[in-house]
């Protein structure tokens, strides 16, 4: 799986250095999600607290829906980087649990692993935390799928 | 006990949409029991059944079940066809006493 991938290419995806491209656009851009560090298979994510991301008036803490985007988001950039290749992955499954609401006015970042790559899928795992990684607010598990170039 | 929330391509995602309707479906039926409410996330599992386009999207948030302190709520999201959704989602919500 991972070795029939010619390393020339797999040495190209660098979470560091395309982040700013990935996360300046769309959904991500308008999110404000930020990079923060990455290994092998893992990347965190940071998304900063905004007002109008709020979930319920006068709380202060960021929603529950913003924080599936980011830890959506960190897993695709976990695969890339496992995987070594930017290629496109479809979400097939993805579950969040929430364990406690972040801290009012605080950022939340979201750290996210791929621990198996097979062919077509992607297993990822992750946590979410607003500023201590041992005192988490959310738990994912989640399945992607790889789409090969030719038919995207 | 149904709620319909419409979200615009790139601005939100498919599964914060589908969160927000389930949420309001809750409130819609809590509001409409005049029941007070603080809600509180438990979880949230999403199934993605196909690639959405750059369009409008849509979702439906149906209780299963509304409990004292709990309540299950489904969710479908759909663009062109309600009979063919993109996403589905299930929900667990606890509600607390906003007095507690």
């Amino acid at each position: 799986m991972n070795g029939d991938i010619d390393t020339s290419i797999t040495d190209t995806f660098d979470p560091a250095r395309v982040a700013r491209f990935i996360l300046g656009r769309a959904h991500p851009g308008w999110l404000g999600l930020r990079y923060v560090a990455h290994g092998a298979d893992w990347v965190e994510l940071t998304l900063p607290w905004r007002g109008d991301l709020v979930g319920e008036d006068g709380t202060g803490v960021i929603a529950s829906g913003p924080i599936i985007s980011l830890m959506d988001m960190a897993a695709g950039m976990a695969i890339w980087s496992t995987s070594g290749v930017f290629e496109p992955v479809a979400t097939l499954d993805l579950r969040v649990d929430y364990m406690r609401p972040a801290r009012p006015r605080a950022a939340v970042s979201g750290r996210v692993q791929c621990y198996r790559r097979t062919r077509s899928a992607a297993f990822v795992r992750g946590t979410a935390h607003d500023g201590d990684p041992d005192d988490p607010v959310a738990h994912i598990a989640g399945v992607f799928m790889t789409i090969p170039w030719r038919a995207a | 006990m149904r709620f319909r929330w419409a979200s615009r391509p790139s601005r939100a995602n498919t599964s914060g949409l589908l969160e927000s309707a389930g949420y309001a479906a809750l409130r819609d039926e809590l509001g409409r029991q005049g029941r007070p409410w603080r809600l509180k996330p438990i979880g949230i599992t999403v199934q993605f059944l196909s690639a959405a386009k750059n369009r409008t999207t849509y979702a439906r948030g149906r209780i299963t079940r509304l409990g004292r302190r709990n309540a299950n709520v489904e969710v479908t999201a759909w663009q062109d066809d309600p009979a063919c959704p993109v996403a589905t989602a299930v929900m667990n919500i606890l509600m607390v006493d906003p007095t507690e």
